[in-house]
């Protein structure tokens, strides 16, 4: 059987906030999501939501308040679960006094890997991310592109099981964004389970086998991107051609949006053959016929919508 | 042992290098070619003494400032800059990432310490006078000296994992000047003959570290054997004290939140 590459368990973290009179402010609310090996999981969000912080909380970089999660069948708590993972932090910094092979190196000498296989393991993560030509400049003058770019390389440097990006395309240009697109891509081909958090729902849907999404702190749906926006259609959409308008039958032309010769028209389900069978009538050339679903963004804004108004505070103290 | 405390060192060394903190070593150049000429105007006969003190007394405040200032952010600036979380993304305990970022720092002042010495010994050797068996002292004081900078270090090190570089100066300095003047504090205790007063005294005597005993500036400047007990005493307390330091830094930097 195969064992799930993330298994969180109702993880839960509370900060506390305030000077004098500490007060808990629950960050993430018992989210439990399981993650199969060789998946893309995109984890998406508005800022503030707790996307970072699961990431840090699977990391080790923060500790639960409550909960427990495992990465690739080990506890989060166990250090040696780190040689299956890579992780990209949001916005990564690092060491500016070193160059970009100075610091893969000084990485990959966690990983314990001999002088041979650390030159060669660090040229390929260069070459794969696009700055084997800057190999040698101090990461000082690196662009914030750059540093991500980096920041991607010493996360796969040492071919993880699974790897964590947190807001991967964040900073880079359209080209950057492209490249780490491929990559990601690249991974699942290798069978290596990518978890990221992005604001980008396009990529989301263009990358993700499944996506979750969380708002302050709460997990609000878990699925393929198709499967979270196919449950409902919200209409249908009839693209049609017609020489001369005046042809149309009263109301059509009005319905429509016409560019040119063609027309859109969105009607709700229940009107539409009546609407063909006016647009039959009116000799008008039916170019499509398609459902209207809602994409990822009105689900997501949807859900945010729902979830934002609320206050997160919860009257815990400590 | 694992071997990450190591690469962590190293990599330490290397920031302290590329910072350009050994720097210090011009102004410590600077200060003895300055001290040796004008000692041979000024001082005759008692040039060895002036140099030794003066060169010794330098070796320990240019430790002392590097110590402190560079050891308070030692972690702190990790923290700050985020580079802590793709580093504790890696196989490696925060335990072994403090001991490593002690090591090197240590290792930076060793180098430093090493070459101002390499600095006196040239000075005391421009003002003329051969070198002597006594000088074994100098030597031993430069080693009480390190000692002292790896106490310092550790204290650092300790209050750079919950608090800002700026209270953990004044914490590390405020134990160190409380250290230095740790049995006149006891003794100033057993005067009053208050015992509220006094086991406060003898609490903060055993409690910081005792670094009048690391002294030995002036013993080697009149070029007095500095006993082998005292060496062995001196390095034993710093094992120790180093050791109890950097535990109860890793107890409470192992359970800290990196928001």
């Amino acid at each position: 059987m195969n064992i799930p590459a993330i298994e969180i368990l109702g993880l839960t973290k509370d900060y506390p906030v305030g000077f004098w009179r500490k007060r808990m402010r629950r960050s993430l609310d018992n989210l439990t999501l399981q993650v199969e090996q060789g998946e893309v999981f995109g984890f998406l969000g508005p800022n503030g939501a707790g996307k970072t912080t699961t990431l840090k909380l699977l990391i080790g970089l923060i500790f639960p308040t409550s909960g427990t999660a495992r990465v690739c069948g080990r506890s989060i708590d166990d250090v040696g679960m780190h040689r299956e993972i890579g992780y990209l932090p949001e916005q990564p910094y690092f060491y500016d006094y070193l160059t970009a092979r100075e610091l893969l190196d000084y990485y990959s000498r966690f990983s314990g890997y001999g002088a041979a296989a650390r030159r060669d393991r660090v040229a390929r993560a260069l070459e794969r991310v696009g700055l084997a030509g800057a190999a040698d400049v101090q990461l000082r003058k690196f662009s914030k592109g750059m540093l991500q770019r980096a920041g991607i390389a010493q996360a796969i440097l040492h071919d993880p099981q699974v790897v964590f990006l947190d807001e991967p395309m964040s900073g880079l240009d359209p080209v950057g964004r492209r490249e780490v697109r491929d990559i990601i891509v690249e991974l699942r081909q290798q069978g290596r389970t990518v978890f990221f958090s992005t604001h980008i729902l396009s990529d989301a849907e263009m990358l993700c086998d499944r996506v979750a999404v969380l708002v302050t702190g709460k997990l609000q749906g878990v699925g393929a991107p198709e499967e979270i926006v196919s449950i409902e259609v919200r209409g249908m959409e009839i693209l049609f051609e017609a020489r001369d308008h005046r042809g149309l039958q009263p109301g059509l032309a009005e319905r429509a949006t016409r560019s040119g010769t063609r027309y859109r028209l969105e009607l709700p389900e229940a009107d539409l053959y009546a609407v063909l069978e006016q647009l039959r009538a009116s000799n008008a050339r039916i170019l499509s016929i398609t459902q209207v679903r809602p994409t990822l963004e009105d689900y997501f804004l949807r859900m945010v919508d729902r979830e934002q108004p609320q206050s997160h505070a919860v009257g815990v103290t400590p | 042992m694992s071997a990450m405390p190591a690469v962590v060192a190293i990599n330490t060394f290397r920031e302290a290098v590329r910072d350009r903190v050994l720097y210090n070593l011009i102004f410590f150049a600077l200060l003895m070619i300055g001290a040796s000429i004008l000692v041979g105007e000024i001082s005759v006969g008692i040039e060895r003494l002036v140099i030794i003190n003066l060169g010794l007394a330098a070796i320990s405040i240019f430790g002392l400032i590097m110590a402190v200032f560079i050891g308070v952010g030692l972690v702190y600036k990790e923290i700050e800059k985020r580079t802590l979380y793709s580093l504790l993304a890696k196989p490696i305990r925060r335990g072994e990432f403090l001991v490593g970022k002690y090591g090197g720092l240590l290792l930076t002042l060793v180098v430093n310490t090493s070459l101002m010495t390499l600095g006196l010994a040239v000075a005391l050797f421009y003002v003329g006078r051969p070198f002597l068996r006594s000088d074994a002292s100098i030597l031993i004081a430069v080693y009480f000296i390190v000692l002292e900078l790896a106490l310092v270090t550790a204290l650092a090190l300790f209050f750079s994992c919950f608090s800002s570089p700026v209270l953990s100066t004044l914490f590390t300095l405020g134990i160190y000047l409380t250290g230095m003047f740790a049995a006149d504090i006891r003794d100033f205790g057993d005067l009053t003959r208050n015992p509220v007063v006094q086991g406060v005294a003898r609490l903060l005597y055993y409690l910081v570290p005792n670094f009048h005993n690391f002294n030995a500036i002036a013993a080697a400047a009149h070029g007095e054997t500095i006993p082998l007990t005292l060496v062995l005493h001196n390095t034993l307390y710093t094992l120790l004290y180093v050791t109890l330091v950097l535990l109860a830094a890793s107890a409470v930097f192992s359970r800290r939140d990196l928001k």
